[in-house]
């Protein structure tokens, strides 16, 4: 058992599985002897050869398309979009191709694929580096989303991801990477990826959330706790299948809910777990839901007061706990 | 990159058999097609989507691949290479009534949306384009375990002004993958014509800008299909890299059973058009050439016909899919496990 980062924790995930299976192959841009722009694949190339770490020209959807291809002759592609803000050329490979290929050939074909991209802001990455765009991926039937928030679920879910037989978008949040440490235990394991996990436990006001956004949560719940409230904190970690008997549960257990993202809310991750709620835990409920997340402007914004405007910081959660305790 | 064209036999190994085998694969499609035209006008299919006179340059290319072995991400019109390759009459019969043992979908996706695993087809959507990627990762697949399998793929001109056209030439070109880029051009994408959807007059032209060999054939000229298609598959299996082949063909039938071409070109041209089919033209070839009767001929048709009905007969008796089979393979199913389906 050592501590490691949160990338370190994916990168291992990668190598474990690229040794266990050589129809495993990384694609992206600046993957192989840069080693990823983050770093996530690192020294994989050279380990691994320049076909199985395979540097793609400058195209997102020709990264989606190629994995989707490799997939149908018998390979597991993780395919590497440099920054989630510009997987928008894939979107078509990815909800009109391997979302639906198993549906419309009738179980004949599946694409099992992952692909991985960094989301969120707070790292002065401005509108094009800070984007949370999962939301749109979980509309869609076909795929798998997941959001890892720790580096031990970061790992067993990259795993998980590679030998599904299905198509995984998933999602790291880029300050987690290297903010992040955990215990990681050595050799092979897998994080279920349907699965939420109570990061927190309490009975006070149940906070459902994912990536960066729970550490910052698990911040705001030890301030209430010196004022005798108790928050328990769901890591949602699957966004798609949403976890929705462990957020019932949790939803019943409190009675109050707070729904946290960073993304900004309309049609959004806190727009369906905050259904779940209004339609399962109608009679448990001692509060109307509460969502807080980003605000309804195109993106994070680059001047520093402009970001922290954007960011859900531990003193705004701070404030929508403290309203919901009062209630 | 002259059109292509052949006015003597024998020249890449078009000995009598093979002639009449192509005819037989053109003829089969032609009056599948025509079958599927008919249960569309009588309300029996709610949709069709033809092939008529893209014929000569599939059968070409669908006789030099190995079925199950090479690949194929095809497009809408290819009806004749979908036959060339081992699927059926009853097949194709079963996704236009959409019926539940259709092996393309299970009578989920229109008709003309190929896929059969058995024969390395790979099930394609309505998006345009999308496939020449999926292609390129087949190929991709294929070399990095050092088989020499070949992937052929098509699509129509219109889909040329798609970004994935690109991305795929030039991955495929950069990685020198066996990949057969084959474009149907007839001239119309639904009812723009070419002149007003790029600036020059071939797309294999664009051949150049990647590095890789671009041909022109005529696509209705069979023999000359058949020796580009021999060629081009060659070369792939080599390990030379990707081929550019453009066909010139004609769309003898409005763009889909929704569409009026009349609407949008003019009678005389329509008229002209026929006149240079390439099944009719195919037939009295091989006639002048020796090679066919018209009794054998005849017989052929007869005989085609025979199965034609014979498959409508069972497509139509065949039960069509229980609504609640709708929910089923989303995602693997429980008892599916990890392994691919």
């Amino acid at each position: 058992m050592a501590e490691i980062t949160y990338l370190q924790a994916i990168h291992d995930g990668i190598r474990d599985e690229m040794e266990r299976d050589p129809s495993v192959l990384v694609l992206g841009e600046d993957v192989g002897a840069k080693g990823g722009v983050f770093g996530v694949t690192e020294g994989l190339q050279k380990e691994f050869g320049e076909w199985r770490v395979l540097d793609s020209p400058l195209a997102e959807s020709l990264i989606a398309g190629v994995a989707i291809g490799a997939a149908f002759n018998g390979m597991r592609p993780i395919a590497e979009i440099q920054f989630q803000d510009f997987i928008m050329p894939a979107v078509d490979q990815i909800f009109s191709e391997a979302a639906k290929i198993r549906y419309r050939s009738n179980g004949d074909w599946n694409v099992p694929m992952v692909v991985r991209a960094p989301f969120g802001g707070g790292v002065h990455g401005a509108l094009y580096h800070s984007q949370s765009v999962e939301a749109i991926f979980c509309h869609v039937p076909g795929l798998r989303v997941v959001v890892p928030s720790t580096p031990y679920d970061a790992k067993g879910m990259i795993v998980a991801a590679v030998r599904d037989p299905d198509p995984v978008m998933y999602f790291e949040h880029k300050r987690a990477y290297r903010a992040v440490k955990g215990e990681v235990p050595d050799g092979d394991y897998v994080v279920p990826l349907d699965r939420a996990r109570v990061a927190r436990e309490g009975a006070d006001i149940a906070i459902f959330t994912y990536g960066m956004m729970v550490h910052t949560a698990l911040e705001a719940a030890g301030r209430l706790a010196r004022d005798g409230f108790e928050c328990e904190i769901v890591d949602l970690r699957s966004l798609r299948p949403l976890d929705h008997d462990a957020i019932v549960a949790s939803a019943r257990k409190c009675g109050k809910v707070l729904v946290l993202q960073e993304a900004n809310l309309a049609v959004s991750i806190a727009s369906e777990v905050a259904a779940i709620i209004a339609e399962d835990c109608f009679d448990y409920l001692d509060a109307p839901v509460m969502r807080l997340g980003g605000p309804e402007i195109p993106a994070m914004p680059y001047s520093p007061p402009l970001e922290r405007f954007y960011l859900v910081t531990t003193d705004k959660i701070e404030q929508a706990l403290r309203d919901l305790a009062a209630y | 990159m002259a059109v292509t064209k052949t006015d003597a036999r024998d020249e890449a190994g078009l000995d009598a058999e093979t002639l009449r085998a192509m005819y037989r694969h053109m003829l089969r499609s032609r009056l599948l097609d025509e079958r599927m035209w008919v249960l569309n006008r009588q309300g029996r299919a709610p949709f069709w989507i033809s092939g008529m006179g893209h014929e000569a340059v599939q059968v070409a290319f669908g006789m030099n691949l190995r079925p199950g072995y090479d690949w194929v991400a095809p497009y809408y019109r290819d009806l004749a290479l979908t036959l060339v390759l081992g699927m059926t009459p009853r097949d194709q019969l079963l996704s236009a009534l959409a019926r539940a043992a259709d092996p393309n979908s299970g009578g989920r996706q229109m008709p003309a949306h190929y896929g059969c695993r058995r024969y390395n087809i790979i099930t394609t959507g309505s998006s345009v384009g999308t496939q020449l990627l999926h292609a390129a990762g087949i190929a991709l697949a294929s070399r990095m375990r050092g088989e020499d399998a070949v992937t052929f793929t098509s699509c129509g001109e219109g889909a040329t002004s798609e970004g994935d056209f690109h991305e795929a030439l030039n991955f495929a070109a950069t990685q020198r993958l066996a990949v057969l880029f084959v474009v149907e051009n007839n001239g119309f994408a639904i009812s723009v014509p070419w002149e007003k959807q790029m600036p020059i007059p071939n797309v294999a032209d664009r051949a150049a800008a990647y590095g890789v060999p671009g041909i022109v054939v005529d696509g209705e000229d069979p023999m000359a299909c058949y020796r580009v298609a021999k060629e081009a598959v060659a070369h792939a299996r080599r390990g030379e890299g990707p081929v550019l082949v453009e066909a010139k063909v004609l769309r003898l039938t409005s763009h889909s059973s929704d569409d009026d071409q009349r609407r949008y070109r003019p009678a005389e041209e329509l008229a002209a058009e026929k006149e240079r089919d390439c099944v009719a033209r195919f037939r009295s070839q091989l006639e002048d050439l020796g090679v066919l009767t018209a009794s054998v001929a005849d017989d052929m048709r007869t005989d085609l016909t025979r199965e034609l009905d014979r498959a409508e007969e069972e497509a139509e008796a065949a039960p069509l899919p229980e609504a609640e089979t709708a929910m089923r393979n989303v995602l693997a199913e429980p008892a599916e496990g990890g392994e691919r389906g």
